[in-house]
């Protein structure tokens, strides 16, 4: 059974300007143990999903179809106090950007053991240890708990996220970019400490990225994202290798290869569509250089083109 | 170097209170704090003159003198001399002995209104800010009315309303200057809440209130410090010409009310100038040595302003 399950999930903002259709109908599931990956270029939507699942969605926002099942339930018929109990204690989140995670006026530790009690019932000592051991968990020594936030380095702040994260051992994780601003060197130790924590809590991990190596690196399974909807979705392996759609391919080839380096990476051309007049039909035909006329106004959807690879393209499958 | 560090984490490893923790943590900020006023002359300057005020108006009984209410302690309208350093009113009162008691209910109302226009400004600015909307709608519409309304005119006729009392001139005073507060905490917060670490402790299921008081709240103090110790200046002057105006409050003696009283009983025209200068000269530097603390205060919550 998957432990999490999205369903035709549509997240829309009612701005002035007109409706946002930043999510506009994606479905995926992760299974246990497992970790799955969001890729796609800025604003096509994948922090909103994130926060669709959390329940953060904030006015003008709003989710207006779709379902999003965690262990067998729909957690977008729960009330408010239903959902505070789900989230941190079996769905937590690592936010984009962890230097601002933190709160600067508040000590470190602080901010874990008001994480950890809000959802435990144990004192604010036994709250303490337990944030002290979470920090030694993620490599940092317990000792920085007293610290301010400023004296963290950006890979500690990153890490003792991924410790507030854990705070109440959770089932899934939803990383959002978690090593956006972060050096390659750190950017690798995070990820590392990230997958040892997933083997050792047995943890499903839903990584939001617009790196693919980083994707490649930690998923099992990988969907690639464009203008709110997902037009790809496969195991990782043979999405990385064998990617079908336009996007995909366009989105691998502008990445250096490192096993052939004479070839240069290709960038996408034109821009990503604005989300309150996407273009009709596939929403990539404009920037896509095999579009007929087919793709300019019947919109494609997910087809199974075998071994759970899914292509929303005319041009593949059918 | 060693055996130093060895012995802080000795120290650190003693298990305390998580109150006396707190407090520690409290010194410590204070000291560090010290320790950075402390490379502003200007703030010193300023510093050394409100603590010579508040010594005066703390011992005031001790150092004054006369009673101020006494009448005749010497001739009427005398100029400064050995009995009298600031000479004596029309009925004979020595001034030196008013000024010092007047120092109290200045100081008094001018801190009770500031603290006052502060925390209405705080509250109704992060209140709006947070929650935006229709409330925002409303409390920023008031805040503008008031903000737009001539202060002093707006004062007289509340002062006159209430009737004369200190407190009544605190409220009227702290009534006319809370808006600009709200404006300043509003803009703080509406860049505040948007915060990864407010998205952060909303998702761990902090609800509105605890956002506001812990996570907003002590973003915001810093940038309010400053600005209520400026306002403390305006207060003061405030109550001194409202005072000055015979809306002041008749049983206590403020610099105002001396000026008040010079003014109706002939002080001018007599040329008794020993009785109108001093009310006007403590009155200024009480003004600049909170200015001085302003700007130094200033200087260590914005860097930028920091001269290395």
């Amino acid at each position: 059974m998957s432990l999490l399950e999205v369903n035709n999930l549509k997240t829309y903002f009612y701005t002035l300007r007109g409706v946002v259709r930043a999510v506009d109908g994606i479905s995926f599931h992760i299974d246990e143990g497992m970790a799955f990956g969001l890729a796609g270029e800025s604003g096509c939507g994948k922090s909103t999903t994130a926060l669709s699942i959390m329940g953060l969605i904030k006015d003008p926002g709003k989710i207006v179809d779709g379902e999003i099942v965690f262990e067998g339930e729909d957690l977008l018929k729960k009330t408010k106090e239903e959902l505070n109990q789900i989230r941190w204690k079996k769905i937590s989140m690592i936010f984009q950007g962890a230097m601002n995670a933190f709160n600067p006026v508040h000590r470190v530790g602080d901010q874990i053991v008001e994480a950890i009690l809000y959802h435990e019932n144990i004192s604010r000592e036994e709250a303490w240890e337990k944030a002290e051991k979470l920090l030694e968990m993620v490599g940092i020594d317990p000792s920085r708990a007293k610290n301010y936030p400023h004296e963290f380095s950006g890979g500690m702040k990153q890490r003792a996220m991924i410790a507030m994260a854990l705070s109440c051992n959770p089932k899934l994780v939803i990383a959002d970019e978690p090593t956006t601003a972060l050096d390659v060197i750190v950017q690798k130790q995070v990820l590392d400490l990230m997958k040892e924590l997933q083997k050792k809590l047995k943890l499903s991990i839903m990584l939001i990225s617009h790196d693919l190596s980083v994707i490649a690196q930690m998923c099992d399974s990988v969907a690639i994202m464009y203008a709110g909807k997902i037009v790809e979705y496969a195991d990782a392996i043979s999405l990385f290798k064998e990617p079908q759609h336009p996007y995909s391919k366009g989105l691998i080839n502008s990445f250096p290869n490192i096993l052939n380096p004479g070839k240069k990476p290709e960038s996408i051309p034109g821009q990503p569509p604005s989300l309150i007049n996407p273009p009709p039909g596939c929403r990539f035909h404009p920037r896509c250089p095999f579009a007929t006329d087919k793709c300019r106004e019947v919109e494609p959807h997910l087809v199974n083109i075998g071994n759970k690879h899914f292509v929303a393209c005319h041009l593949i499958g059918g | 170097m060693n055996l130093v560090s060895t012995q802080l984490k000795k120290a650190e490893s003693i298990e305390i209170s998580p109150f006396k923790e707190k407090l520690h943590l409290l010194g410590r900020s204070i000291k560090e704090f010290w320790k950075l006023y402390r490379r502003s002359k200007i703030g010193l300057i300023g510093l050394g003159m409100l603590l010579f005020f508040v010594a005066v108006a703390l011992t005031a009984p001790l150092i004054s003198p006369y009673d101020p209410w006494q009448r005749k302690t010497g001739e009427p309208f005398s100029g400064p001399s050995k009995e009298h350093p600031l000479g004596t009113d029309d009925m004979g009162r020595d001034i030196l002995s008013q000024i010092i008691w007047g120092t109290r209910i200045s100081l008094l109302v001018g801190f009770i209104a500031s603290l006052s226009a502060t925390l209405i400004g705080v509250t109704v600015g992060m209140i709006s800010g947070y929650f935006g909307g229709t409330i925002d709608n409303i409390l920023m519409g008031l805040t503008d009315i008031i903000l737009i309304l001539p202060t002093i005119p707006l004062m007289i006729v509340i002062a006159a309303y209430l009737g004369q009392s200190i407190w009544n001139l605190a409220l009227v005073i702290a009534i006319v200057s809370w808006p600009s507060t709200a404006r300043i905490v509003r803009s703080q917060t509406l860049s505040l809440k948007e915060e990864a670490f407010v998205e952060a402790a909303r998702s761990i299921g902090a609800g509105h209130i605890r956002i506001i008081v812990s996570h907003i709240l002590p973003n915001v103090l810093p940038i309010i410090l400053a600005n209520t110790v400026l306002r403390m200046v305006g207060a003061i002057i405030s109550e001194a010409g409202l005072s000055f105006l015979g809306l002041g409050d008749p049983t206590h003696q403020s610099w105002g009310m001396i000026l008040y009283y010079a003014q109706v009983a002939g002080g001018f025209i007599r040329g008794a100038w020993w009785w109108i200068v001093t009310p006007g000269v403590c009155i200024t530097l009480v003004g600049v040595s909170l200015t001085f603390i302003g700007y130094a205060l200033d200087e260590i919550i914005n860097p930028r302003l920091r001269q290395r």
